[in-house]
């Protein structure tokens, strides 16, 4: 029973991955899978699974993926229409097809029923996966140590912008600050930071002046647009 | 047949006739490019020298045969083998005997003297160098053509002549007109060459050699011996302008005056003669090939005749001439037994009156700056006097005046042609009338009447060096007849041409042909003083009827084949060639759009892979 | 809880087909790689499912490894993602188009 519901939850949740316009929106859904998916491991004996499903895949990457949203632009979204010709319909068809496919395989396959875990459990399900871990796949283990420190380099030098002219100290930038201001009566202090209201307040949306206009460069550049319209209309 | 014997004594020079003329072409035609200040002021008269050096020696050559009696005047010179290849040997051989002794004479001399003329005639011209070393090389190939002693070496020479006739009628290679007259007349050349190495290749096949000692009649079937005639006829047909072969005598006026009198009038034209003379034997005993010389002969004498009625370009009137002569000539060679020896004679006197005529009308245009319409001629008479004597001179030769070296050459031709049958000697006594006609109306209009020149031009006498040999050929012109003294010619020829003195009784008396030939003759000249007399000539052009040519029938579909040969090299080859590589780039054009650059796109492909590995695996599990 | 292996493992092969189809029919980048996640997780769901049937801990083990790979993929892809974003502006997934005929 409980199997029915769980697993009409996950494919639904699934399904709405595949049709939410808004990114923020595919995120939460998958959030549901990932939930969905966890249950389920609880009920196939599998304890120390379902919690490392939830801490890790949905709270780390499920999070990791929604300060990325954020820092992309929460309000990007695909539009309905397709660029590539024939690319949703062959896409679908083809994808139906795999599935079918993978459906017919598995019911012609003869699958044993569950066997059930109550013997390699014994003693404890993370016991006994701690045994296999350390033992049988100790070199797997620390093959994928070394995998995760290398990922987290390789995020370091992707994230990392190397410097082409000195570093400009704190005097240099006032100087320059005050020289521009001089200048072109540019504004000495530094830019609005984006507003902060009740409905909103990621990156992109901008800041009130006093006469309740919006402030452009409170936003940075790449994301003005979209929210700047709905704030005028909002409030 | 006579034997010959082998060279010696001074015939050992007879290859000198030829190399010094060839010599001469070389040096002139290589060296000029080399050194043209040099060679632009002495090829000419090296050229000349040469010439009379060659002159010279048949001179000595031919008082040497003189000299000799009759079983040894046949002398072969044997140079190399040529080459020698299982069944066939062919020897670089050269034959000099009394046929070759008189055209040795006639070649050289008249050849010198033209030489002489074109010094004067081509002074204006800055390629003169070169026309000297193509003359020069012409000499050498004619002379090569008549003293060979077998065909392949005849054939030598024939291609040689025709190189030179194709070299000097496109001499001036700057006119369109004269570059397609050299075209045209190697190309109706070509096509009696082919005829000539059939026969050659048959006389080989049914003589084992080519040579003409070796012409054995024996036990040779008649057909092959007519086709032997009907080949060497063709071939004559090419190279002497007979009917079919005929149209690009008139052609080939496009060349220089000197080319026109040495080439066209007393020379190459004259080797188809020399062609069937020398195979005498085989043309006397194949009947059907002799008849159709006589044919050929009798139909060539009338078209040329009637060309010459109706053109008003001076020099195309001579050509027509000169083909109604040969013909005369083939008529007579066509006829057989003393009719060779006629046919000669008949081919020197020509080579005579026709080289003087053409030389005046050199002469003529020369004076009326190098125009060549008689109808804007005209009363000529007193600006040129000695172009006009010596003119008159050939005129009378030609159309026979008592006296003169035609009337004797032609009495004999029409002698022997009445021998044979009534038909062929009327066909021949009245194309006389017609070639007195023509004749007339050319002198009527060039030296009589009114005159008719056209603005600015003044004619004057042409300076010694061209009037000079203009008297010396007159005077043959005058004296040519001696040939035929006591029967010389006919004599002399005899151990040749291999027919024994046959008598030949016409139906009328000698003097009875005479009498009625110079009748006929003055008719056609009152005739032409009566048309041309009374009312003076304009200056309009003849009218005449065109009648279509050999050319218009060929020429078409070989056009239209050549055209289609061309297209499809164009489209269906090259289009095969460059259509694989187009419909290869179309196939690529259409294939790489499938980079689209999309990485959707890709994955598309990916799983289109795997639902197919998949089903494969379904499948065959 | 059922004892039907076959249903967990066709409930995996949907999981699998719907993130294909959205791979390959979303444009946002990180929506592209959401439906990887999916198209992982289905497949740990498999493992987990077949580790029940054998009756040992094996699969599990396997499931807890692509678990980690995962996370190391994720990193890395997002910080691709990102560094595209800041020079491309843009985080389509048909902007990058230099390998088109």
């Amino acid at each position: 029973m409980s199997f029915v519901i769980l697993a009409s939850v996950t494919v639904i949740a699934a399904l709405g991955l595949l049709f939410a316009r808004k990114p923020v929106h595919a995120a939460l859904s998958l959030a549901v899978v990932m939930v969905g998916l966890a249950m389920i491991y609880a009920t196939l004996e599998a304890p120390f699974l379902f919690a490392v499903q939830i801490v890790v895949y949905t709270g780390a990457i499920l999070m990791l993926f929604l300060f990325v949203i954020m820092l992309v632009g929460v309000d990007t979204s695909d539009t309905l229409k397709e660029t590539i010709a024939g690319q949703k319909v062959l896409a679908t068809l083809l994808g139906v097809g795999l599935g079918a496919i993978l459906i017919a395989g598995i019911g012609q396959a003869s699958i044993a029923t569950m066997r059930g875990l109550s013997s390699a459990n014994e003693g404890g399900n993370v016991q006994r996966l701690a045994d296999l871990l350390f033992s049988r796949y100790v070199i797997a283990f620390e093959a994928t140590s070394a995998l995760l420190i290398t990922a987290a380099i390789g995020a370091m030098v992707l994230a990392h912008r190397e410097r082409i002219d000195p570093k400009q100290s704190q005097t240099d930038l006032a100087q320059k600050r005050v020289a521009d201001y001089a200048k072109s009566g540019k504004h000495l202090g530094p830019l609005p930071p984006p507003g902060t209201f009740a409905r909103h307040n990621s990156n992109d949306t901008p800041a009130l002046l006093p006469d309740g206009s919006q402030s452009t460069e409170s936003v940075p550049a790449i994301l003005a647009g979209g929210r700047a319209d709905e704030e005028a209309k909002g409030e | 047949m006579v034997t010959p014997v082998a060279a010696g004594g001074v015939f050992s020079l007879i290859w000198l006739v030829i190399a010094l003329p060839l010599a001469g072409a070389a040096l002139i035609l290589v060296g000029r490019p080399l050194a043209p200040a040099l060679f632009d002021r002495i090829g000419h008269w090296l050229a000349v020298g040469l010439a009379g050096g060659s002159f010279v020696l048949s001179l000595v050559l031919f008082f040497a045969a003189l000299g000799r009696d009759e079983e040894s005047r046949q002398v072969v010179q044997h140079l190399y083998t040529w080459f020698d290849t299982g069944d066939l040997s062919v020897g670089f051989d050269l034959l000099y005997d009394q046929l070759s002794g008189l055209f040795l004479l006639l070649i050289t001399g008249v050849g010198t003297l033209i030489h002489v003329y074109s010094v004067g005639y081509m002074a204006h011209d800055e390629r003169r160098t070169r026309f000297f070393g193509y003359l020069n090389l012409f000499l050498a190939a004619m002379l090569m053509l008549v003293l060979a002693e077998n065909y392949v070496g005849l054939f030598l020479g024939w291609e040689g002549v025709g190189l030179a006739s194709y070299l000097l009628i496109g001499f001036w290679q700057h006119k369109p007109s004269a570059a397609a007259a050299a075209k045209k007349a190697f190309v109706m050349n070509r096509v009696g060459d082919m005829g000539l190495s059939l026969a050659i290749a048959l006389s080989f096949v049914t003589f084992g050699s080519t040579s003409f000692s070796a012409i054995d009649i024996g036990d040779t079937t008649t057909t092959t011996l007519n086709w032997l005639g009907i080949l060497l006829l063709i071939g004559a047909c090419g190279k002497s302008a007979q009917v079919p072969l005929q149209g690009w005598l008139l052609d080939a006026m496009e060349g220089p005056t000197p080319v026109s009198a040495l080439i066209h009038a007393a020379t190459m034209v004259t080797a188809g003669v020399y062609l069937i003379v020398r195979s005498s034997a085989i043309f006397d005993a194949a009947e059907v090939a002799s008849t159709a010389v006589v044919v050929v002969a009798l139909v060539t004498i009338i078209w040329g005749a009637a060309l010459s009625c109706v053109k008003d370009d001076i020099k195309k009137v001579l050509a027509g001439s000169t083909m109604s002569q040969i013909g005369y000539m083939m008529l007579a060679a066509g006829l057989g037994g003393p009719g060779y020896a006629f046919a000669i004679f008949h081919l020197l006197t020509h080579g005579f009156f026709k080289a003087n005529m053409f030389l005046g009308a050199g002469s003529l245009m020369h004076g009326m700056n190098d125009d060549v319409n008689l109808k804007h001629y005209g009363a000529l008479s007193r600006a040129m006097p000695v172009t006009f004597l010596t003119f008159a001179m050939g005129y009378l030769a030609i159309i026979g005046f008592p006296g003169f070296a035609g009337f004797w050459s032609k009495d004999k031709i029409l002698e022997v042609a009445f021998a044979e049958s009534w038909l062929v000697g009327i066909i021949a006594l009245l194309a006389a009338g017609v070639t007195a006609f023509y004749m007339t109306r050319l002198m009527m209009l060039a030296f009589f009447g009114r005159k008719r020149w056209p603005e600015g031009v003044h004619p004057h006498e042409s300076p010694r060096i061209m009037t000079g040999p203009l008297v010396v050929l007159a005077a043959l012109s005058v004296l040519g007849g001696v040939f035929t003294l006591g029967g010389w010619i006919e004599h002399w020829l005899e151990p040749v041409t291999a027919i024994g003195h046959a008598e030949h009784h016409g139906p009328l008396p000698v003097w009875a042909t005479s009498v009625l030939a110079v009748l006929v003759v003055a008719i056609g000249v009152a005739a032409a003083g009566f048309v041309f007399g009374r009312r003076p000539a304009t200056t309009e052009p003849t009218p005449y009827l065109h009648v279509p040519h050999v050319e218009d029938v060929v020429v078409p579909p070989g056009l239209a084949i050549t055209r289609g040969a061309l297209a499809t090299d164009k489209y269906a080859v090259d289009g095969l060639m460059s259509g694989g590589p187009v419909a290869l780039a179309a196939i690529a054009g259409e294939l790489r759009k499938a980079q689209t650059g999309y990485v959707r796109s890709y994955a598309l492909s990916v799983l289109g892979g795997t639902v197919l590995v998949a089903l494969a695996l379904i499948v065959v599990s | 809880m059922t004892d039907n292996t076959t249903a967990y493992v066709i409930l995996s092969a949907i999981l699998f087909t719907i993130g294909t189809i959205g791979v390959l029919t979303r444009r946002n980048a990180i929506v592209v790689f959401m439906c990887v996640e999916l198209m992982l997780n289905a497949a740990n769901l498999a493992l987990v499912a077949f580790s029940r049937m054998h009756g040992n801990l094996d699969g599990q083990v396997t499931a807890f490894f692509v678990m980690v790979v995962a996370a190391a993929e994720v990193v890395v892809g997002l910080a691709i993602i990102m560094t595209i974003f800041r020079t491309r502006n843009t985080a389509s997934v048909d902007e990058p188009r230099m390998l088109k005929w």
